[in-house]
């Protein structure tokens, strides 16, 4: 499947982005509003940007009687991003949801402060108050993001999103002065592209979960390498910026890219990078 | 309103305003739309396109007056005859055109959305305010418009009795809002995506945050 990452698409601005995509990730959605952090948000750096947008976002019961029926209307298979501040904010939105396609669970924003309970506990949280597939989206920046994975798994989790931006600070020419008015913010785009295929292939080697895989996604040459790695689904962030039309054009390009025994080899039961790599060569 | 499209447009031309750059594109399949509009343009070499209003509409032709301050501006200026780059839009809101007696106020590169305005409007007055000589070359685009170049402020040129729509730099445009409510501000601000999808761009508007990209980036001034 193609999805957007979270926050980089508003469908009901863009239907006609959106409806390129197999499911809509809807931007994450915390208990109460967020403004979101102050102006300046977004820095380009070279091969990729910064964003400290802030989960900017109109908390989740406007998000429930407002905008979940207007993206309903649109006829797209629905992802929810669930954020919070403690294990109960996540649980309490995850139990209001229903008649969705999934719930990404968002434990690693690096624009706010971190939740004090861990991401297991989120997860053990959400388990205990909704059916419906949890998918928990990990930060590459922790040590061992695999041991995080297999915790998560254990918790519950039915899949996993790799990976979140990373905390990057970029600085003006002149003033040497941060760009951002929050000093850092999340770095994206093809510059993450290496940090997540890492990630990706540790996570599925530690879990063997279903993954989304993104972080600099920009070809269909990137979606090969993502799914060699062990994703099973894509998610498309930065290129949307600066190209609308990506997921078009990327499923154009990988329908000429004669890809069967790649995507076979990436998934078999018995997958491993050396395997697909050959695959690959 | 116009649907934006993003094509790849070849570049018609490129020509030197005062320390500014003109780039004319082949219009192809995007529509111009109405004045103050805005189109994300792909820079050379760079991750993120750059969000500009359009300058003029030439038959057959799209153009815009580019300042080239930073490495993606920068890049469109050295675009030449022969080179093709993304073209996406028009996005945004632009002015409201239903006014009784418009005078334009310009600022620098803000002139940029004036002269496609100024046709709509069957040439109106305007003021422009410019900050050396050289800059004040780039008034050529709008004939018989008044120019101030500092120490003087062009908002000493404006006349009483007139809806003001401006384009400049903040200061500019701060002190248009104080002296002259209701009038339409053309406003600018980092973009990444230009179409509602990065929350990059946001302004405070009456107290809340909104995307310039959607709500504007034409806004009255409160």
């Amino acid at each position: 499947m193609l999805l957007n990452a979270s926050g980089c698409l508003d469908a009901l601005v863009a239907p006609e982005i959106a409806r390129q995509l197999d499911a809509f990730v809807t931007k994450t959605v915390t208990p109460l509003p967020r403004e979101g952090n102050s102006p300046i948000r977004i820095a380009e750096t070279a091969h990729g940007m910064l964003n400290s947008i802030g989960l900017a976002n109109p908390g989740r019961e406007r998000f429930l009687t407002d905008q979940l029926p207007r993206l309903r209307e649109l006829g797209i298979p629905l992802w929810v991003s669930v954020g919070g501040f403690c294990a109960q904010d996540y649980a309490e939105t995850c139990a209001a949801l229903d008649g969705i396609a999934a719930i990404e669970l968002n434990l690693s924003c690096p624009n706010v402060d971190e939740a004090a309970d861990s991401a297991a506990e989120i997860v053990a949280a959400c388990r205990a108050t909704t059916s419906l597939p949890l998918y928990a989206k990990l930060s590459a920046a922790h040590p061992d993001v695999a041991v995080v994975a297999t915790a998560v798994a254990a918790a519950g989790a039915d899949g996993l999103s790799l990976i979140n931006t990373l905390r990057g600070l970029a600085l003006d020419p002149d003033t040497l002065k941060p760009i951002l008015a929050r000093s850092s913010g999340g770095l994206s785009g093809p510059s993450l592209k290496p940090v997540a295929l890492a990630t990706v292939h540790a996570c599925y080697a530690a879990t063997q979960l279903p993954i989304v895989g993104m972080g600099g996604i920009v070809t269909a040459q990137d979606v090969v390498e993502f799914v060699a790695c062990g994703a099973l689904h894509v998610a498309l962030g930065t290129v949307l910026f600066a190209d609308p039309h990506a997921p078009s054009r990327i499923r154009e390009e990988l329908a000429v890219v004669p890809m069967d025994d790649r995507y076979a080899a990436a998934h078999s039961s018995e997958k491993s990078l050396e395997f697909t790599a050959k695959a690959l060569a | 309103m116009s649907e934006p499209r993003r094509e790849l447009l070849g570049v018609a031309g490129a020509e030197p305003v005062g320390p500014y750059t003109l780039l004319r594109f082949e219009r192809g399949g995007v529509d111009p739309g109405s004045p103050g509009q805005f189109f994300m343009l792909e820079a050379p070499g760079r991750l993120l396109p750059r969000a500009l209003s359009l300058c003029l509409a030439p038959a057959g032709e799209l153009a815009f007056l580019i300042d080239p301050v930073g490495p993606g501006t920068e890049s469109l200026c050295r675009l030449g005859r022969g080179d093709a780059v993304h073209v996406f839009g028009p996005l945004g809101q632009g002015f409201r055109l239903d006014v009784e007696r418009p005078v334009l106020v310009g600022g620098g590169i803000g002139i940029a959305p004036l002269p496609y305005l100024a046709e709509a409007l069957r040439f109106p007055p305007a003021v422009l305010g410019f900050r050396s000589e050289l800059h004040a070359e780039a008034a050529a685009l709008l004939p018989g418009a008044e120019i101030a170049i500092e120490p003087t402020l062009v908002t000493e040129l404006i006349p009483t009795g007139h809806e003001v729509l401006a384009c400049g730099p903040e200061p500019m445009l701060e002190a248009v809002a104080a002296r002259w409510p209701g009038s339409q501000l053309a406003w600018e601000a980092p973009m990444a995506c230009g179409y509602g999808a990065c929350y990059g761009c946001v302004v405070e508007i009456a107290g809340e945050l909104k995307r310039l990209c959607v709500e504007g980036p034409v806004l009255l001034a409160a």
